[in-house]
């Protein structure tokens, strides 16, 4: 019993951490479908939604409902178990990454040391998740979808990782807050630009979002790795695609735009996470605002931009930073 | 390595040209016309089906039953018939209908007629359960409309 006692505290802490995390998920899924909609409707002089509640915000609830109601097809020939494995896997472990994100100085679920690894990691199973979707389909636009996917991300996850890295030589942490910490006085935008701009780019292509949605590119793949998938399989990897949004942008604002750090409010240890979530959802309107201006490219050109421009101006900025935290 | 440094700036900078088309759309007034609930203006040009011009100085219709363009019409779709009445000069009109499911809009009986009494309508909202609902009466119509 007293054991019991011990871990109690803990167990609330994890309880609630995981019912937030959900919250998240969700909630974001949710304005950012409406956002993304009414967005892309206002960029082309269309209204978007407009029907369901006042200028359509229950829009997504009803979509929602919709997707749970419809029936879950398998196609002929596919491999079942795993076709049925796809869409949890790419959407169970957008959680985890949710329970390190500091969202202001008291509103974090545990600092790791290892913060920064474990969202790396479980953001790359999403990856996994597409492959499976794409190879268990039976369907050769699917697996053509799951081949770009791979191919994609491998490439666009080492700029990431570098220029994450030239940040972590200077803060000599892997842990968020400490991230945080180190960038009280200046933001490290402003230290290090031309990390964040292939951050940037490279979330981007991380998200597979237009102009590097190649996995899903409807012209000419119908609808990529998810072209089998309906109702409420095909809703999990959307939820997971907004949800990993949501962490890449928390990581940008995390590693460059100072977390939390702001004008102070009242109570800031908490209200931090104003500014916090601000942030985020700027980048994020950053990330609707360039899917809806520039057309997709080409797979070579994709590769190219990937391999010539990005991994060698990661490794400069890298050496740069690692020569100058050593000077200096 | 001189084009790899110029490609890379030409193309950022039609990059940021791009988002500035982009950003400027997000913040012009929509287009989209909510039709059921807001319509447009037609212009007064329209061809819809034929209408009996109602005429301000009289307060009817100019018809003189002539028939003319019952007659002209291709496609037969016209029919005019009257009555002679104490104290009217000439005929007067008791039967105008038109059969919209077989009018071509060619517009004969517009040019045809000697009162230009004919006119087109800017109807264009023509949905329907059945047939019958395009035989218009336009005898009828030309004493409704305002």
């Amino acid at each position: 019993m007293e054991i019991f006692y011990s871990i109690l505290p803990d167990l609330i802490r994890m309880v609630v951490c995981a019912v937030c995390g959900a919250a998240i998920v969700f909630g974001n899924a949710l304005v950012m479908g409406y956002a993304e909609r009414k967005l892309a409707g206002h960029i082309m002089l269309r209204p978007g939604p407009m029907e369901v509640g006042f200028h359509g915000v229950y829009q997504l609830v009803v979509d929602g409902l919709k997707l749970m109601g419809k029936q879950l097809v398998v196609p002929k020939n596919a491999d079942r178990p795993l076709f049925m494995l796809a869409p949890l896997l790419a959407f169970a472990p957008v959680f985890v990454p949710l329970l390190v994100i500091p969202f202001s100085d008291k509103i974090q679920g545990f600092d790791l040391d290892i913060g920064l690894l474990v969202i790396l990691a479980l953001a790359s199973i999403n990856l996994l998740a597409i492959l499976i979707g794409g190879w268990s389909s039976n369907n050769k636009y699917s697996l053509f979808g799951a081949f770009r996917a791979v191919s994609q991300n491998v490439a666009y996850e080492i700029p990431m990782l570098l220029s994450l890295l030239s940040i972590i030589f200077m803060t000599n942490t892997f842990s968020l807050k400490g991230v945080v910490a180190a960038q009280s006085p200046v933001w490290f935008i402003v230290i290090q630009p031309l990390a964040f701009l292939i951050y940037l780019v490279a979330i981007v292509a991380e998200t597979n979002r237009a102009p590097f949605d190649l996995p899903e590119a409807e012209s000419e793949l119908t609808a990529g790795f998810h072209t089998e998938y309906a109702g409420m399989s095909f809703s999990l990897f959307v939820l997971g695609e907004y949800a990993n949004m949501f962490i890449v942008c928390s990581v940008a604002t995390v590693f460059f735009l100072g977390g939390s750090s702001g004008i102070p409010l009242p109570y800031f240890e908490y209200s931090g996470i104003i500014w916090f979530l601000l942030k985020v959802y700027l980048l994020m309107f950053f990330l609707i605002w360039i899917r809806w201006t520039y057309p997709r490219t080409r797979f070579d050109q994709l590769m190219n931009f990937c391999w010539k421009y990005l991994i060698p101006f990661s490794l400069v900025n890298l050496i740069i930073t690692v020569v100058m935290v050593k000077l200096l | 390595m001189k084009s790899y440094f110029s490609e890379l700036f030409t193309g950022a900078w039609s990059l940021i040209l791009g988002l500035k088309v982009t950003i400027k759309a997000l913040f012009t007034p929509i287009v989209t016309c909510q039709y059921p609930r807001e319509k447009l203006e037609i212009t007064p040009n329209y061809r819809g089906h034929i209408d009996l011009v109602k005429f301000a100085d009289t307060g009817t219709h100019k018809c003189i039953t002539c028939g003319s363009c019952m007659r002209d019409c291709p496609s037969d779709c016209i029919v005019v018939d009257g009555e002679k009445r104490e104290g009217v000069k000439g005929k007067a009109l008791t039967v105008f209908t038109l059969d919209f499911t077989k009018c071509s809009l060619c517009g004969a009986c517009v040019e045809v007629c000697p009162t230009k009494a004919l006119d087109y309508s800017n109807e264009y909202e023509l949905a329907g359960y059945a047939r019958e609902d395009f035989h218009y009466d336009l005898l009828k119509r030309v004493e409704e409309r305002e």
